[in-house]
């Protein structure tokens, strides 16, 4: 039986990490005002909710499940506060974070017609922390962090969110780049 | 003619008769010389009488939208009936005349203060207004800071300085540099009578605006309606400037010709090739159509309207495109660039303009800026777009034959130098 | 009543906040198109109500869709008294 719940917890984790990779870049790209072919702008912008929302839903699986596996040492406390665990305390604290961060950017995601856009937006902004976090949690934490397959995948998700990333502060990022140049805001 | 009823209690002081009313104290006019001159005004709370006698004079706002002064208040004053939860009114005089052809208000403020202050004052007992405020420029603050300290029945007025930007004056900017100290217009989906400073009711009247009602308290919208005519009655301030004449500030009768005013200010009609009235949002008057009424209904067909009673004045060897050119590039800087058609469609509006008054160019320029400047209408937090597109839009039908030069590539007033 | 068949509701455009990213004219491509920088423009209707653009009612479904996903919270729907 542990043995079942110490595989999904693994399993979940990578999981959560494919599809929060998937819905950073597909924020960007929603971020950027450009449709993609066969996609407006309003899909784009729902599946990146959608698969936040499902990245989130493997998160909390991956995290139940540890508390419930005996082996996995994880107290309810730990998915709050970081860097109590007593199994590999600091990688697992830097999965701590990101819950957290990620805990935060979903309730004001979900909250953000009543908290307005200010505060959404600079709570999003965490998603550039938390991201990076998460990935080197996922390495230093789990089991088959240094396995080639497993660091294969994490690769290929990094050079995703980072091309994104530096397409996303390039100076033709936005659709109307052109339009509006010389005129800041 | 005096005003009776319970707003105000009838004057014994004889009113100004003829145009000159909201100077007759003379210049920098004290307190004393003040109530010399118009009497003294007893304030009464609420009651229907000065309210009446709004509505039977027909005055409209002098700020630049020419609102009835008496719709404004029954709105402010039906937010307040109308609340579950009770919240006294708000009024604000507002003297920021961001506006840079214009400098009436601040005549105004320095040589009748006390008239501004009384009107402060009636309006906010006709509303039951518990806090009032007085916006202005710096340079009237002094005059109005001593004007204050003149009289005991100003402790609940709030003296403000207004920033010297051309929006700060716009109603929601005014009333959010109060609140928050920035002089910025706000979104709106309600109007400041009914949820204004501090979700108040509030009441933002020009400082002329609020003289004018100083004066029918005492002696009655009937007297008022003495001078002018229909839905422009009573007198106004003007400021005749441009042309190399020196600015000056005059009060005329609603009904009054723009030749007459400029002829009263001294200046010969034929220096003059173009008048643009109401300020920079305002509309371009040829020299052949300068007989026509500085008023709503006559200046409507040419699409304009008397606004803040600028005159501003073309001489016979400026070229109205050039200078609209400059007044576009002007009016796009002084966006607050919060929203994104005034931010960029502006810019790209003044560049139009200064491309076809510089010569270089070619017919869809025209066709391009008359499609922009349309494009524009509507499409901001405030109006400065729509003034903005109106003034362009009236530079290329006033100036239409210039444009035709300048676009066969020769203008033909500068040139001629 | 069948003059209540209209809608006294209207989309409103918050311009102060909206950073034209034209997701709003997806959804009701009827009523908003965009111009040259991305913001939104009413296609139908006075100039002057561009900032409050009528909204039919049965358009309401995709205004409250326009509404819900505008990245910027720049539009609400505002039903007239
Ligand atoms: S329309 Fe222009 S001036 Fe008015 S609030 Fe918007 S950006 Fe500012
Ligand atoms: S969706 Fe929002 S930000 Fe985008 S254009 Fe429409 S109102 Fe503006």
């Amino acid at each position: 039986m542990s043995e079942a719940l110490w595989a999904f917890g693994r399993v979940s984790g990578a999981m959560s990490l494919l599809f929060f990779t998937a819905s950073v870049v597909l924020g960007i790209i929603t971020r950027s005002g450009r449709p993609l072919p066969g996609l407006p702008r309003f899909s784009i912008s729902l599946i990146h909710r959608n698969i936040a929302i499902l990245a989130s839903v493997f998160l909390v699986l991956h995290v139940v499940t540890l508390i419930l596996d005996p082996f996995a040492h994880l107290r309810i406390i730990d998915t709050f506060v970081p860097f109590l665990g007593s199994f590999k305390p600091f990688w697992q604290g830097l999965g701590t974070v990101a819950f957290d961060l990620i805990l935060a950017i979903v309730i004001t995601s979900l909250f953000r017609r009543w908290l307005g856009a200010r505060l959404f937006t600079a709570v999003h902004w965490f998603t550039y922390a938390m991201w990076p976090i998460a990935v080197v949690h996922s390495i230093g934490n789990g089991t088959n962090g240094t396995n080639k397959w497993f660091l294969l995948f994490v690769v290929i998700c990094g050079v995703s969110v980072v091309s994104a990333s530096i397409w996303r502060v390039s100076g033709r990022f936005l659709e109307v780049a052109e339009a509006r140049a010389g005129r800041a805001r | 003619m005096t005003a009776t009823g319970s707003g105000t209690v009838p004057n014994p002081t004889s009113a100004p008769e003829g145009p000159v009313r909201l100077f007759a104290a003379g210049a920098d006019a004290g307190y004393s010389a003040h109530r010399e001159t118009y009497g003294h005004l007893e304030i009464v709370k609420g009651g229907p009488g000065l309210r009446a006698e709004l509505e039977r004079s027909g005055l409209e706002g002098r700020g630049g939208a020419g609102f009835s002064t008496a719709r404004k208040i029954d709105a402010a004053r039906q937010s307040v009936s109308d609340r579950m939860f009770p919240a006294s009114a708000v009024v604000i005089a507002n003297g920021a005349e961001g506006e840079p052809r214009s400098i009436k208000d601040s005549t105004l403020l320095r040589h009748s203060p006390h008239l501004v202050i009384d009107g402060l004052l009636a309006t906010a007992a006709l509303v039951g207004a518990s806090r009032m405020y007085l916006y202005s420029s710096p340079e009237s603050l002094g005059a109005l800071r001593s004007a204050l300290a003149e009289r005991r029945d100003t402790r609940r007025i709030t003296l403000v300085q207004a920033k010297e930007t051309f929006i700060s004056g716009e109603a929601s900017a005014v009333v959010n540099a109060i609140e928050n100290g920035i002089a910025l217009p706000t979104d709106r989906t309600v109007r400041l009578t009914t949820s204004g400073l501090r979700a108040r009711p509030t009441l933002v009247h020009n400082v002329e605006t609020l003289a004018h009602v100083a004066l029918i308290a005492r002696f009655g919208g009937d007297w008022f309606r003495s001078e002018g005519v229909g839905g422009d009655a009573g007198t106004r301030l003007v400021t005749v400037s441009g042309a190399g004449q020196r600015e000056r500030v005059l009060e005329v009768p609603g009904d009054a010709r723009i030749s007459d005013i400029l002829e009263a200010a001294g200046v010969s009609t034929s220096v003059v090739s173009a008048v643009l009235v109401g300020g920079y949002h305002g509309t371009w008057i040829p020299a052949d159509d300068l007989s026509v009424v500085l008023s709503k209904a006559a200046l409507a067909p040419y699409g304009g309207r008397p606004g803040a009673g600028v005159l501003f004045l073309l001489a016979r060897d400026e070229c109205g495109l050039q200078v609209t050119a400059s007044i576009t590039r002007y009016l796009a800087e002084e966006s607050a660039g919060q929203c994104g058609p005034c931010l960029y469609g502006l810019d790209a509006l003044a560049t139009l303009m200064e491309r076809i008054a510089s010569g270089r160019g070619d017919h869809g320029l025209r066709r391009e800026a008359e499609r922009l400047g349309l494009s524009l209408i509507g499409r901001g937090s405030c109006h400065h777009p729509d003034g903005t597109a109106g003034l362009v839009q009236s530079a290329l039908s006033a100036f239409a034959s210039d444009v035709e030069a300048h676009l066969t590539g020769r203008c033909r007033r500068t040139a001629r130098v | 009543m069948s003059a209540a068949k209209k809608s006294t509701s209207v989309l409103h455009i918050d311009w102060t906040k909206c950073d034209g990213r034209g997701l709003c004219a997806e959804l009701v491509p009827d009523l908003l198109g965009r111009d040259q920088w991305g913001y939104p423009i009413a296609l139908k209707g006075s100039p002057s109500a561009r900032s409050d653009i009528p909204l039919p009612s049965q358009r309401m479904d995709a205004a409250t869709d326009a509404v819900r996903l505008c990245p910027v919270l720049a539009l609400k729907i505002v039903r007239a008294s």
